[in-house]
């Protein structure tokens, strides 16, 4: 558990990709099994058991700590976990290499020169009272003489609370907090009450286990969804100690092939058109239909997302379709009357608690599939692409389910052809699927299905961007290499004010989009026009007659009860710099509630609004 | 007793004042006489008329202020009596940094000891806390909350250690007090066997000049040259809190930024500054010391400012001790954050 702890320690204060996954790396290399194993299906969400709700842990604490104190040190502190793995009286005595056990400063200075004490010497000290909080029972407390408190493993940490009665539980934790340090407190807490939050992605510590044995994280993804935790015959196959472990899962998630942006400027010179095939790039979410049969000949269907997360649970109007044995790549989207709905809509059906019967009526979902990685136990993604979309149309026909369609395909013969259908999809076929079109996508044909981002094959070239000239109200410093840089923009745009006038009104954040050179400028702007401080948010200076205009791109706009404009943006980000515009020419809150209308105009009626889907 | 606590000391406008003595102790406004316990910008303030504190902390007053500072200094010795008006005060050690002290100030069999900021953990640079057994003691509470139990300093200097062998590559930059931070933490790099020059933002150069010629080693501190500040991979380099956010810090070698106060302490606090590593080392007591001290001088009464007082009131009052809280103006944490005036810094 120490080492658990001191990992979690580490990544808590890493702000690198890199140096996270240095630290991930040397972890999986020496903490043995089982530990390791239950680690990592700590960091990918893998582990199931009984949470200990936070009214527990308070209780334990005010057992042994003045309440009062604890109430004031939570405030203070700010996060249960952190003030309960601070207070908690310590059993065993702090590591002591330089101050030693008894704090005493009598005796051990160094460098200057000890005066003849002035006063009369203290009066004995009292024994400690414990009602101080815990604070020096180390000193005072059993100590030394006692045996060494049993620390407890992760493995011990994870069986036991998935076995444990309800009733045992409290008593349980106490034990593992007497017998750990602060940082085995704190990971403890966290990871007991769910709230495992180190700043690492699954991806990334299945990128540093497939390290181990130099493999790459998609390796090690398309055995995943076959292996349960303490995942041993993973552990042993990248350290070529075992065969690669067989996936048990008759439909396991395959890692995606993604596209790269087209630069217009430059990538189009190198391209043939007639190498490439064209097709609409939807404005859903992409995920995989994995479908087959178990041992006992029972169909098992999947659902995964883009990072190969398990949403069949929430989708099971889709699972319903995965008739099939095969892996199905492709976009979903909510379609009404056969008509493709906006992103606005999709996100009323997305992270949602509760799939209720009435969410799966106003919001059908549906897949729109553009590639086929399996079939009927054969792998195609060796094959070309245009062989894969030919196996696929013939796939799609005969499933023939109202849920999964096919993509269609977007002919061209130059690239001017191919810029009009993105510029108006609408007039080479979407219909009035245009709305729900972000874009074009190329494909080259004779590409096999490769997993990440192979530079080449694929390529997405979205539509133009919505823009917006907004003015710079806030700047918050950014973190790891922009650590000191004011590199996260908060900006807003005009509204009349009930009383009369104009006000600016924040409606969304920005931290990318320029270059370094510009991040610099920016900075010096926010230095040189600080109104005010909030911790590490400045404001700056705005209004009719000074403030700087920043042209943001995004991608839509949704009502959110979070801003206090009631709008959010979709993707905002800086898009250029308007050193030169005067802040009273900024935009008005009306050209992103035009475009907030016509979205909403696709809602249902009965499809609540008010409530956020992210 | 004939002679009531208030009767020693009151809060004024410019802070606590002795009456019976006709004097400030550590005024936050000019007065004509002043009482200072050590040398920290929020403590020890220039314009007034009449200073009286230890000869270190007239020296660290004197270079942060110039020579003429005040209009007459007077040097306490430590353990002496010191007759003024109707009182007599004493200063001893408080451990908190070079030259610091705590004043006890008796009339008529009364002793009310201010303690001004002190700590009792292990500091080569400066001499360490004496009780002093008295009937009212004034006591800080910048770490008054049992969350804060400080680690032991030589742990959280193998941390830094540990990380420049790690990152050889990299430059390591801490952000340290001015005063005291920042030479305790030289002096105790050295007491770990670091004897690699340990560079110096421009803002600490002088005082670490003055402990020097105090007679604390701190072996070879050169300050940082602008231009050279790329090639100081695996450097250890000390700047002011307030440089870390800067420009200046920016041009070292994929600096590490590392910060060593008592604050690191708290998860949330470390990484609201940016810390990545974070060294938990105090020139304020822990909250055990805390309690310890206010036991040890047997104080019947306590009087609790600057920092987390209503838990430390909260505490004597389970412990049978009346306490109250002493709002006082014009404390800051000393340093601990970001809040030392960073125009007096890079004057300093």
């Amino acid at each position: 558990m120490n080492d658990f702890a001191h990992l979690l320690d580490r990544l808590a204060y890493e702000p690198r990709r890199n140096a996270k996954l240095r630290l991930l790396q040397d972890y999986f290399a020496h903490a043995p099994d089982p530990e390791r194993g239950w680690a990592l299906a700590a960091m990918t969400g893998n582990l199931s058991f009984r949470e200990a709700k936070p009214a527990m842990i308070r209780g334990l604490v005010e057992a042994r700590v003045d309440p009062v104190l604890f109430a004031l040190s939570h405030n203070y502190v700010g996060d249960l976990a952190e003030t309960t793995a601070l207070i908690w009286p310590s059993q065993n005595p702090p590591p002591s290499a330089g101050e030693g056990g008894p704090r005493v400063s009598e005796g051990r200075e160094k460098g200057a020169p000890s005066p003849e004490r002035s006063s009369p010497l203290p009066p004995a000290p009292q024994a400690p009272s414990p009602a101080e909080g815990g604070g020096d029972a180390a000193a005072a407390g059993p100590g030394h003489n006692n045996p060494p408190p049993h620390i407890p493993t992760l493995s011990e940490v994870v069986e036991t609370l998935a076995t444990v009665k309800k009733s045992d539980l409290p008593a349980h934790i106490a034990g593992w907090l007497d017998a750990l340090d602060e940082t085995g407190r704190w990971a403890l807490l966290k990871l007991i009450t769910g709230a495992l939050r180190v700043g690492v992605s699954a991806r990334l510590a299945k990128t540093a286990v497939g390290a181990l044995g130099g493999h790459e994280a998609d390796a090690v993804e398309e055995v995943w969804h076959g292996l349960e935790p303490p995942y041993l015959g993973l552990f042993a196959w990248v350290e070529g100690r075992g065969e690669r472990p067989t996936t048990l899962n008759p439909a396991p998630f395959r890692p995606p092939m993604l596209s790269h942006p087209i630069d217009e400027e430059t990538d189009f010179d190198k391209l043939d058109p007639a190498a490439f095939s064209g097709e609409w790039k939807w404005d859903g979410i992409r995920v995989q239909l994995a479908g087959g049969r178990d041992e006992a000949g029972e169909q098992v269907a999947r659902v995964y997302s883009r990072t190969g997360e398990d949403i069949t649970h929430a989708f099971p109007d889709l699972a319903e379709a995965i008739t099939f044995t095969g892996t199905i790549d492709g976009e979903l989207l909510i379609l009404r009357e056969e008509r493709v709905q906006s992103f606005n809509v999709l996100q009323q059906r997305l992270n949602r608690k509760a799939v209720t019967p009435k969410l799966l009526e106003e919001f059908p979902a549906h897949v729109r599939a553009y590639d086929l990685l399996t079939a009927e136990g054969e792998d195609l993604r060796p094959l070309p692409f245009a062989t894969r979309r030919a196996r696929l149309k013939g796939f799609v026909a005969a499933l023939d389910h109202a849920r999964i369609d096919l993509s269609p395909l977007v002919t061209f013969e130059t690239w001017e052809d191919l810029a009009e259908a993105r510029a108006d999809p609408a007039s080479v076929g979407a219909g009035e699927d245009a709305d729900a079109i972000e874009g074009v996508m190329l494909k080259l044909r004779d590409s096999p299905y490769l997993p990440g981002r192979p530079k080449g094959p694929w390529w997405k070239w979205k539509r133009e961007p919505h823009l917006v000239d907004a003015v710079m109200m806030y700047a918050q410093r950014g973190h790891g290499k922009r650590s000191s840089f004011y590199s996260d923009y908060t900006f807003g745009v005009w509204r009349e004010r009930p009383e009369g006038g104009r006000e600016l009104v924040p409606v969304g954040k920005a931290y990318h989009g320029f270059t370094d050179a510009e991040l610099a400028k920016l900075d010096r702007f926010v230095r040189n026009h600080t109104t005010k401080r909030f911790g590490p948010v400045r404001e700056v200076a705005y209004g009719p007659e000074e403030g700087l205009v920043l042209e943001i791109a995004f991608e839509g706009v949704q009502r959110s009860t979070r801003h206090k404009s009631g709008v959010a943006m979709r993707f905002p980000r800086v898009h250029r710099i308007r050193w030169d515009k005067p802040a009273a020419e900024a935009d008005g809150i009306g050209i992103l509630e035009t475009i907030l209308a016509r979205g909403e105009r696709e809602i249902a009626p009965g499809a609540s609004i008010d409530e956020e889907a992210s | 007793m004939s002679l009531s606590a208030s009767d020693l000391l009151t809060l004024t406008r410019e802070g606590l004042y002795c009456p019976l003595g006709g004097f400030h102790v550590d005024p936050t406004w000019p007065v004509p006489r002043a009482l200072i316990t050590h040398g920290h910008a929020d403590h020890a303030r220039s314009g007034h008329g009449k200073v009286l504190a230890t000869g270190q902390t007239l020296r660290i007053m004197a270079v942060r202020y110039g020579e003429d500072f005040c209009e007459a200094r007077q040097e306490a010795v430590l353990g002496e009596d010191i007759r003024i008006g109707d009182v007599t005060v004493r200063f001893a050690p408080a451990g908190h940094v070079l030259g610091s002290a705590q004043i006890s100030i008796q009339a008529q069999g009364v002793r009310v000891v201010v303690s001004g900021d002190y700590k009792r953990a292990y500091d080569p640079t400066c001499l360490p806390f004496e009780v002093v057994p008295c009937d009212v003691f004034i006591t800080e509470a910048t770490f008054g909350l049992p969350v804060f139990r400080m680690p032991d300093t030589a742990g959280e200097v193998r941390k830094l250690l540990d990380s420049v062998a790690l990152f050889p590559e990299r430059a390591h930059i801490v952000g340290a007090y001015a005063l005291g931070k920042a030479q305790r933490v030289m002096a105790l790099l050295r007491e770990a066997g670091y004897d690699e020059p340990i560079y110096l933002h421009g803002a600490m150069e002088k005082l670490t000049e003055l402990y020097k010629r105090e007679g604390i080693p701190l072996g070879e501190t050169p300050k940082v040259v602008a231009t050279e500040r790329g090639k100081l991979h695996g450097a250890i380099v000390l700047c002011p809190p307030s440089a870390i956010q800067d420009v200046w810090s920016r041009k070292f070698p994929d600096p590490v930024t590392s910060f060593a106060s008592g604050w690191m302490r708290v998860r949330a606090r470390a990484r609201q500054k940016g810390a990545e590593l974070p060294l938990v080392i105090s020139d304020h007591s822990d909250w055990p010391d805390l309690c310890r001290t206010i036991r040890e001088t047997g104080a019947g009464e306590v009087w609790v400012t600057h920092g987390q007082e209503d838990a430390l009131v909260h505490w004597c009052g389970t412990q049978g001790i009346k306490a109250k809280p002493l709002h006082m103006l014009g404390y800051g944490d000393d340093g601990e954050g970001e809040t030392a005036a960073p125009a007096e810094e890079a004057a300093a």
